[in-house]
């Protein structure tokens, strides 16, 4: 496919709604980050705790690696037919009493669910945690129409209750501790107890009388899901509190919405999945709720189900042979808590509600690389993502293929070069040809009377004029030698090689 | 054991410029083990950098570059795990995304026989102990792309382990990124200083004299930060180490 027609397919999801784009750009995010004391001691004792317990319990799996290829190869199956798989899904469905919604986009999504819910005849919904919906921006679309949307993951609540933003996959509120979390509760919740500690089982049990009230009321539920299996028409959505449970069978309806790229084409394929997921996620051997539900049965659960499958730019992933594996990810967040840069900046710094290393992958392609142009480039491509993947998604070499996209596109739209592409060009050009190189390393030996001979800075340079400013603002840089090791080598073996 | 093998140094640009001391003592390493080093005069860069920054295109003619110039070589080696990760992983995907799959074969065939200095060294030729003598407190930091791309293990430290008067300290949090990754040290300068910050800080809890690695670029970077904070430790390259015999470097 040329680019030509890539840009044919009207893919790509849309501005205005969802949480895909931030305001501001990585660097310029993650330098207000980098400043919150606060944060960054949250962020470095959560994900430490999370790596050491993940390493532990995939530590005891004799067959890891081979579980790993194998979550690998059923995804890649996956993909290379999912029209028919999903298509399948449908049939399944539809058969066993629910019914199917298929949404371009998030604006589709969003007027999907909300007629849904006014059908059934409701101003409020309870939630499941789904990052589906937070991509879309459903909670805001119902409070548009009047809907309000209660989360019932507790990570979730305290995200809502505080009008904040996620900022891990897996533990939204990483960035908060317990004394914050406590505040919170005490000025939040309705009629909480006034002498409530941040003993965290205190906090847990503010939370659950606030939710219990939420999960008796309510008469439609919404959800994301882990795993869609085309063979039966089977939903499952993995949890640890047990509230996601109480949304997926109290309620009269239940809405479920999921990324066309969640679907399995076989039960047994979960076999995989569920040992893969919970040890690369919260580092246990299994999750405490696994919940499996196939269309409605009378007397027992939702009168009514519907699934809506969800776009939002998935096909144009799809499309590209290199990003596609992108969606193979079953968002178990392990490449968040292994990453550096993550570690650092948290989650809020990469704008999109996928954040870390997963996040500057996806969140571009979903976008277009343009709206998401810094991501790709929010990583030391150290790779330590890759290692814990347990899709086996190969992230730095994606990384790079978007950095080459993000690159070409600038040289599409724009007339004149930025300054990075010239000086990119001039130096590939210089080292194109040995003899420009050797002039180049001529000009850089100027340098040297950058750096003082003699004296406590011997051997440095403290401050690198233009863009090599950058360097110099952290750190010296070593002063060029009198004599380049070609030099040396023609000198003292006579240039004979 | 593969001993009077001859071997193409790719003595990597930055190295080449910057810090010919490694080049150096990289062939003289080599040469002790009784190897015919030659250095094709033709080489300059392996395009990592244009590649990691997007720039595959420009890179197209570093990577024709390369493998015209080591393609007649049974063995190239390069004292840097980033610049044969990048041969390795990388100058294939160039050719093929240029279109030029004749190229991509070829560099593949050269890929196959370039080696970062201590996978050389231990597995082509079966040396561990190279006979060298370093009269100092060392800690080694392993490198993301040696230890991750080309899954060079612990090859490094069992060099390390045989030289004489080297005493070797282990390093905290050893895998974790110094924070580098080339134009990542400039376009997230920020984010790469905080990286560096928690590195030194692990560097300096070990007490060593050196901190030493096997990649000049991650070195210029963690260097930079010591000296910087005139922390008085010295940042030096393994195959420094490898060729002092008198506890020199």
């Amino acid at each position: 496919m040329s680019p030509g027609d890539r840009r044919l397919l009207p893919v790509h999801a849309p501005r205005g709604v969802g949480m895909l784009r931030g305001s501001q750009s990585f660097p310029d995010a993650a330098r207000t980050a980098l400043a919150d004391t606060q944060l960054r001691r949250n962020l470095g004792h959560a994900t430490a705790t999370i790596r050491a317990k993940r390493a532990a319990v995939v530590g005891e799996v004799a067959d890891w690696e081979e579980l790993r290829e194998a979550g690998r190869s059923i995804k890649a199956d996956t993909m290379a037919r999912l029209d028919d798989l999903l298509i399948q899904l449908e049939e399944r469905v539809v058969a066993a009493g629910g019914v199917v919604h298929w949404a371009r986009d998030a604006d589709e999504a969003n007027s999907i669910v909300t007629r849904l819910v006014r059908a059934a005849g409701a101003d409020e919904v309870v939630k499941v945690k789904s990052m589906a919906t937070q991509e879309i921006g459903l909670n805001e679309a119902l409070a548009d129409a009047g809907i309000a949307a209660y989360e019932t993951d507790l990570a979730e609540l305290i995200i809502q209750l505080s009008g904040d933003r996620p900022s891990h996959i897996l533990v939204p509120a990483i960035h908060k501790n317990r004394a914050e979390i406590r505040a919170l509760f005490a000025r939040t919740l309705p009629g909480v107890d006034p002498d409530l500690t941040d003993d965290p089982r205190e906090l847990a049990a503010a939370a659950r009388s606030h939710l219990r009230r939420r999960f008796l009321s309510a008469k439609v539920a919404v959800s994301g899901a882990n795993f869609g299996v085309a063979e039966t028409g089977t939903l499952a959505v993995v949890e640890s509190e047990g509230n996601g449970r109480m949304c997926l069978t109290l309620p009269r309806t239940l809405i479920t919405v999921m990324g066309i790229e969640k679907v399995v084409p076989t039960f047994r394929d979960l076999e995989v999945f569920l040992q893969l997921l919970p040890r690369s996620s919260t580092g246990e051997r299994m999750n405490p709720y696994t919940s499996l539900w196939t269309g409605v049965h009378a007397g027992d659960g939702p009168e009514a189900f519907h699934l809506v499958l969800l776009d939002n730019g998935r096909t144009a992933v799809l499309s590209d042979e290199v990003g596609r594996e992108t969606l193979h990810c079953i968002r178990c967040s392990a490449c968040l808590n292994v990453c550096p840069v993550y570690e650092r900046t948290g989650g809020h710094a990469y704008g999109s509600v996928y954040p870390g290393p997963i996040g500057a992958i996806l969140s571009p392609q979903l976008t277009g690389v343009e709206d998401n142009a810094s991501l790709p480039y929010a990583s030391t491509l150290c790779g330590a993502c890759y290692d814990v993947c347990p899709v086996k998604i190969d992230i730095p070499s994606i990384l790079v293929h978007l950095r080459a996209e993000h690159v070409e596109a600038q040289r599409r739209e724009r007339r004149v070069p930025t300054p990075e592409a010239i000086l990119m060009a001039a130096a590939a050009w210089t080292l194109a040809d040995p003899g420009r190189w050797q002039n180049a390393q001529t000009a850089i030996r100027a340098g040297r009377a950058l750096g003082r001979r003699r004296d406590k800075d011997a051997g440095r340079i403290r401050a690198l004029p233009g863009p090599l400013a950058a360097w110099t603002a952290a750190r010296d840089a070593p002063r060029p030698p009198a004599e380049t090791f070609r030099q040396w080598w023609a000198r003292t073996r006579g240039g004979a090689s | 054991m593969n001993r009077g093998s001859s071997v193409a140094l790719f003595v990597t640009c930055l190295a080449d410029t910057l810090f010919p001391d490694v080049g150096r003592a990289t062939v003289a390493v080599l040469e002790r083990l009784g190897c015919q080093v030659v250095f094709p005069p033709s080489q300059t860069c392996c395009g990592q950098a244009h590649v990691n920054t997007g720039y595959q295109r420009d890179a197209l003619p570093l990577v024709r570059n390369f493998v015209a110039t080591f393609e007649r070589y049974d063995a190239v080696v390069a004292p840097s795990g980033s610049c044969v990760g990048s041969v390795r992983h990388q100058h294939a995907i160039v050719a093929e995304r240029a279109g030029d799959n004749a190229l991509a074969e070829r560099a593949r065939a050269v890929a196959s026989r370039t080696f970062e200095l201590s996978e050389y060294l231990v597995d082509r030729l079966g040396v561990t102990d190279v006979g060298a003598t370093y009269p100092h407190t060392v800690t080694y930091h392993p490198t993301c792309h040696s230890l991750r791309m080309l899954g060079v293990g612990d090859k490094p430290l069992t060099l390390l382990r045989n030289v004489r008067g080297l005493t070797l300290l282990a390093l905290p949090a050893a895998e974790e990124c110094c924070g580098f990754g080339g134009t990542f040290a400039m376009k997230n300068v920020d984010t790469s200083t905080a990286m560096l910050a928690d590195k030194i800080g692990d560097v300096l809890a070990t007490g060593a004299e050196v901190c030493a690695a096997s990649d000049s670029s991650c070195l210029m970077h963690i260097g930079g930060g010591l000296s910087r904070l005139r922390t008085g430790v010295r940042t030096v390259h393994l195959a420094e180490i490898l060729a002092a015999t008198d506890g020199a470097a």
